[in-house]
């Protein structure tokens, strides 16, 4: 440990380098939560082949659900530190029990469809979710509890709260360290997920050629709602670091990062699971560069424009699958 | 042919729609000129012994016991708002818009709040003046906010309470100052909104004002000398705050060593304002904006353990009242507001009470504005002897009498006057939040 | 190439553009139409010609673009820059306006000529967030633009208003803040105009040579280069076309209100307008124009609900597509598609699931 805080310092120790760092730090746990996000974005693309936009908002119902389940729950001391953790599993299932009621009420219906009409049918379901957040919710701002932090007292006695964690002259708070883990931790779990079990390959099937993976025997329908329910999962997930980390909660809590989340997953090649991660943390340290260094109010344009440039040398992403075109 | 059809069918749909539309309207001819006319509508109303109808409603929701704690009932309650009013026989038809939805949705809310309490108080309490309340959704949009006061006049709106956010406000006061309808907007605080326009007066401060207060109020008092800055940048209340800001900073000596700013579309992470704050070594922290934007920068503060001092405007105060805030942020933290939930005199803590149980939430200022301008025109209506058989253009007349020459005591200020160009004066007060409730400075 | 001389379908979209006109004209000589609809005509034509506009590009170039909205706000901008500055020169508001539209359409189509070379080398879902992007960055720009005219002339300049505008002068764009005190200008017989310029520009591209150029590249583009169509001229042609008449909507549009902002023009709007486009039928203008009037008075029809207003508009949206994709209305549908059927639909139907 000794050796990392010396290692840290060194970089610190001029003004400049240490800048530097702190702004990467600041970058990778903002692209950290875009990157979570982002897995569920291109988990339903690769598998459905659809622009699932209605990801940010389920984001927003998971956010609620957790704030909602961790404050009515009246855990007994010993027990009271499980609390985060079975708010979290809550909105999961009601996310994915959400997120498998949308596939079967608004999506499955468009199989057939241009898959126009279906980006459009998640549109209207990201106005539902959002407008039924505000009737049912009310549009006050609800302030998330802060899960990652520990309590203790200091040496006077008086309890403090410990949100983050000091190496040298940077801080690295504990909601930036959580997400990268769990999004690592989900990233392994899906490319081993979707390369390694029978499931997931059905899923890879059906990304391939619908058709053909029901003449092999394939219940595509049944796949595609596991994708969802997957995704919607992830969701969830996504939804209470987001707010961990950001902890302001209003209906349209999740719209923005959702735009930013589906940029950083073209930006790393749509599909791609490692892309999604790697789109999200580029992201991340992208926008937190270019708000340092070049301009606040100017700084959503030059992550679009970087996102433009790259597409053009690599049209499909970073990590993504280049398809030759038949002719 | 596919299409075709299609299209018959949506052409059908619209003609169905354009019915609606025009439906309502067409039953009471003459109401296009609604500047003249707007009570030709009343009296070929529902015949409803109506007087009973406010308290009725009062009862129902009585039955909601007030949430405490803030669980599952607390977010629920906020749907067991009466429903708008039945039409009040004998009222002013007083109409306004705001942004009911989207990302705004909280400071229309409020205000719609705030003022149907005010205008069910004055039904119940039965004297010559009555109101009839209606609130359109803006969502704070230019267009959509000139669609809802469309709809207002539509609907023989007679007095109206302009728009809640700066930006539509500009739309529709100047529709308003077309059609001659008197206008007092609870908080929409820019100076275009009242610019060259003699029937539309505010309820807030103008921008201008609080920027102005706040320097002269940092250098008085020696709070610091080097000074930082957060922003909104594409919000019209906040950059007004902000330039004048400046202005009276130089005059008062003060160093401003951080100037950054933010927008909508990135308004979660603020790490990089406040390293440029800390780097440079601010002592204080000055944040013209709303509460929500507020208390994310006061949360990455405290994480990336910077405490500079923190002053605050009007639109801060509500940030001890969101849900689940840890007032331990905001120790410390000044602002100047005319208006604060804590206030312990009467009629603060009466209309708190009853803001919580009706909507089961503290009201902030946005609320108290509204509410208070509901008061106003009641006031003001009573002095110039106005009936609700009146036209919006002999009220346009009446009104710009009585605010110009009047003096209003309401929850946000103890003597407010207004002056030809529209604007209020009425004192800010200095605010610090100490242990999780405010406490005058002076 | 039978529909070359008279096309029924065509003449039906201009009757139904005339038609609405006189009527609405005759009920508002009449003033039988309420506040609310005279409030709404001049913006309902604004978001006709944008998702006329838009269907050129998205149904018969067949590229899907989520930035549509980025054109408008370039028209919205600079045209009622435009119209401004003239103000003392031109006193009729009428010619005022036209020349705002046209300046408007100008600096859009140059707009779109900018964006188009790079966008137009990409395809399906790296197309569309390209667009989206360049939507984004529009906005970020004009967010952060300040414009002054004085005697001196013009000035520019970013993020900070740098422009020394002469007291004389006036600051007409003011970044955040956007543009205010517009005279409103902007009359819904211009409009009535602009859609019926917008119509009959678009359909003579469609039934020309360039045209079917276009659809040939829509419908396969290799197959479209291999026979000597230069597929980069005329992906251009019809993204700038639709770029300028997506400006010169925007300048009507911000010429009907005292005040325009930047961020009108976001992500949604765009979205708002393809769903016009998508649920009138792609390459289908006809359907375009109905939908695009439907979806713009729907959310005001539904005003009486009051808080479920957005939340029924969500769940009409999510209906009108599951019904209208719905295998028994298709297969009633495609009973009657046979006879006199227009190429532009024909092409629209085989190539709707490959856009996107």
């Amino acid at each position: 440990m000794n050796f990392i805080i010396q290692f840290v310092n060194s970089l610190t120790s001029g003004g400049g380098g240490y800048q530097l760092l702190n702004h990467i730090i600041n970058g990778i746990s903002l692209g950290s939560v875009y990157a979570i996000i982002a897995l569920g974005y291109t988990m339903v693309y690769g598998i459905a082949k659809m622009l699932n936009f209605a990801h940010g908002d389920v984001i927003m119902v998971g956010a609620y659900v957790c704030f909602y389940a961790f404050n009515a729950m009246k855990l007994p001391e010993p027990l009271a530190m499980c609390a985060p953790l079975l708010a979290v599993c809550a909105a999961v299932v009601v996310c994915t029990l959400l997120g498998v009621g949308i596939e079967k009420l608004a999506y499955k219906p468009l199989r057939a469809a241009p898959s126009l009409a279906v980006l459009i049918t998640a549109i209207g379901v990201s106005y539902f979710l959002q407008n039924a957040a505000l009737l049912l919710w009310s549009s006050s701002p609800k302030v998330f509890p802060s899960f990652f932090v520990i309590r203790t007292t200091d040496a006077d006695g008086e309890s403090v709260v410990l949100r983050s964690v000091q190496l040298g002259a940077v801080s690295i708070s504990y909601v930036t360290i959580v997400t990268i883990v769990s999004c690592v931790v989900i990233m392994l779990w899906l490319t081993w997920f979707t390369g390694r079990t029978k499931m997931g390959k059905a899923m890879r099937a059906c990304s391939e050629d619908k058709a053909a993976a029901q003449l092999m025997g394939i219940d595509v329908n049944a796949t595609i709602s596991l994708t969802f329910a997957i995704g919607s999962g992830l969701a969830a997930i996504a939804g209470a670091l987001l707010c961990s980390a950001y902890p302001n909660l209003v209906p349209t809590t999740g719209s923005m990062p959702g735009i930013k989340a589906f940029t950083a997953a073209v930006f790393g090649g749509i599909g791609s699971i490692p892309g999604a991660f790697l789109g999200g943390l580029l992201l991340g340290v992208l926008e937190i560069f270019a708000k340092a260094y070049i301009s606040v109010q100017l700084s959503d344009a030059v992550v679009f424009a970087v996102l433009i440039v790259v597409l053009l040398v690599k049209p499909t992403g970073l990590l993504g699958r280049a398809i030759r075109e038949k002719v | 042919m596919k299409k075709k059809l299609l299209c018959a069918l949506l052409a059908l749909s619209m003609l169905f729609v354009l019915a609606a539309c025009n439906g309502a309207p067409a039953e009471n001819p003459g109401n296009n000129d609604a500047q003249t006319s707007g009570d030709t509508n009343t009296p070929g109303g529902a015949q409803t012994p109506d007087d009973t109808q406010a308290p009725a409603d009062n009862g129902e929701s009585q039955s909601e016991p007030e949430p405490a704690a803030p669980d599952d009932q607390a977010g629920l309650s906020g749907e067991t708002e009466p429903e708008p009013a039945a039409p009040v026989e004998g009222a002013f038809k007083l109409g306004g818009t705001g942004p009911l939805t989207g990302g705004a949705a909280i400071y229309g809310n409020a205000a719609k709040n705030g003022a149907q309490i005010a205008a069910d108080e004055i039904n119940a309490a039965g004297g010559a003046v009555k109101f009839e309340l209606r609130y359109e959704d803006d969502a704070h949009d230019a267009e959509k906010a000139v669609n809802a006061y469309n709809a207002l006049k539509d609907w023989g709106m007679q007095i109206s309470l302009g728009s809640v956010t700066s930006k539509p406000a500009e739309a529709t006061s100047a529709e308003s100052f077309a059609d001659g309808i008197f206008s007092l907007t609870p908080s929409a605080s820019s100076p275009a909104t009242i610019a060259g326009k003699d029937n539309v007066f505010q309820m807030c401060f103008s921008d201008p004002n609080q920027g102005t207060a706040s320097a002269q109020y940092i250098g008085m008092q020696n709070l610091a000398k080097s000074v930082a800055v957060i922003w909104k940048s594409d919000d019209v209340y906040s950059k007004g705050i902000r330039d004048t800001f400046l202005e009276e900073a130089d005059a008062q000596g003060l160093d401003i060593v951080s100037d950054t700013t933010f927008s909508d579309g990135n308004a979660t992470d603020f790490s990089v304002q406040l390293n440029d704050a800390k780097n440079n070594g601010a002592e204080l922290v000055f944040l013209p904006m709303y509460y929500e934007p507020a208390s994310l920068i006061l949360a990455q503060a405290s994480a990336m353990g910077y405490a500079p001092k923190w002053f605050g405007v009007d639109g801060m105060d509500g940030i001890l009242t969101m849900q689940g805030f840890d007032a331990s942020l905001a120790e410390g933290v000044m602002l100047l507001t005319p208006f604060n939930a804590d206030a312990t005199d009467d009629a603060t803590a009466k209309f708190v009470a009853e803001y919580q149980r009706r909507f089961g939430e503290t009201p902030n200022q946005f609320a108290a504005d509204g509410y208070d301008c509901v008061y106003a025109y009641k006031q003001a209506l009573e002095a110039a002897n106005a009936t609700p058989d009146m036209g919006a253009a002999a009220l346009n007349d009446l009104m710009k009498a009585q605010f110009t020459s009047m003096t209003f005591r309401g929850l946000t200020g103890d003597e407010m006057t207004w002056d030809a160009s529209g604007a209020v004066s009425k004192l800010p007060k200095g605010m610090v939040i100490q242990n999780g409730a405010y406490v005058g400075m002076d | 190439m039978k529909n070359r001389g008279f096309s029924p379908f065509r003449f039906l979209t201009y009757l139904l553009v005339i038609g609405a006109y006189a009527a609405l004209q005759v009920l508002q000589a009449r003033s039988e139409l309420s506040a609310t609809m005279r409030g709404m005509l001049v913006p309902i034509c604004a978001y006709v010609v944008m998702a006329v506009s838009l269907n050129l590009t998205v149904g018969v170039l067949g590229e899907l673009s989520l930035g549509h909205a980025g054109f408008m706000s370039v028209g919205a901008f600079l045209g009622t820059s435009t119209a401004i500055a003239l103000q003392d020169r031109i006193p009729v508001a009428g010619v005022r306006l036209a020349v705002a539209l046209v300046v408007a359409a100008i600096f859009a189509a140059v707009a779109g000529f900018l964006i188009g070379i790079p966008v137009l080398r990409l395809n399906g879902d790296y197309l569309a967030i390209v667009t989206l992007a360049f939507g984004e960055i529009i906005k970020a720009i004009f967010n952060n633009l300040y414009l002054g005219v004085d005697a001196k002339g013009v000035h520019v300049s970013l993020l900070e208003d740098a422009t020394n505008t002469a007291e004389t002068g006036r600051l007409i764009i003011q970044g955040p803040m956007g543009i205010g005190g517009i005279q409103k200008i902007s009359t819904f017989t211009a409009g009535f105009v602009l859609i019926m310029i917008s119509l009959i520009v678009i359909f003579n591209l469609v039934n020309s040579r360039a045209g079917r150029a276009i659809m040939a590249i829509r419908d396969n583009p290799i197959a479209a280069q291999s026979v000597g169509v230069n597929v980069v001229k005329y992906k251009m042609m019809a993204f700038v076309v639709s770029a300028a008449l997506a400006g010169s909507a925007g300048a009507l549009f911000a010429m009907n209100y005292s005040t325009v902002v930047a961020n009108k023009f976001d992500f949604n709007t765009s979205i708002l307008i393809l769903v016009f486009v998508v649920l009138g039928g792609l390459g289908n203008m006809f359907g375009s124009i109905v939908a695009a009037a439907v979806l713009t008075i729907l959310p005001e029809a539904l005003r009486p609900i009051a808080e479920y207003r957005m939340l029924l508009y969500a769940v009409l949206l999510i209906l009108m597509m599951l019904i209208a994709n719905h295998p028994f209305v298709r297969g009633l549908f495609n009973r009657f598609k046979r006879t006199g059927q227009i190429q532009l639909e024909a092409g629209a139907d085989e190539t709707e699931g490959e856009v996107a």
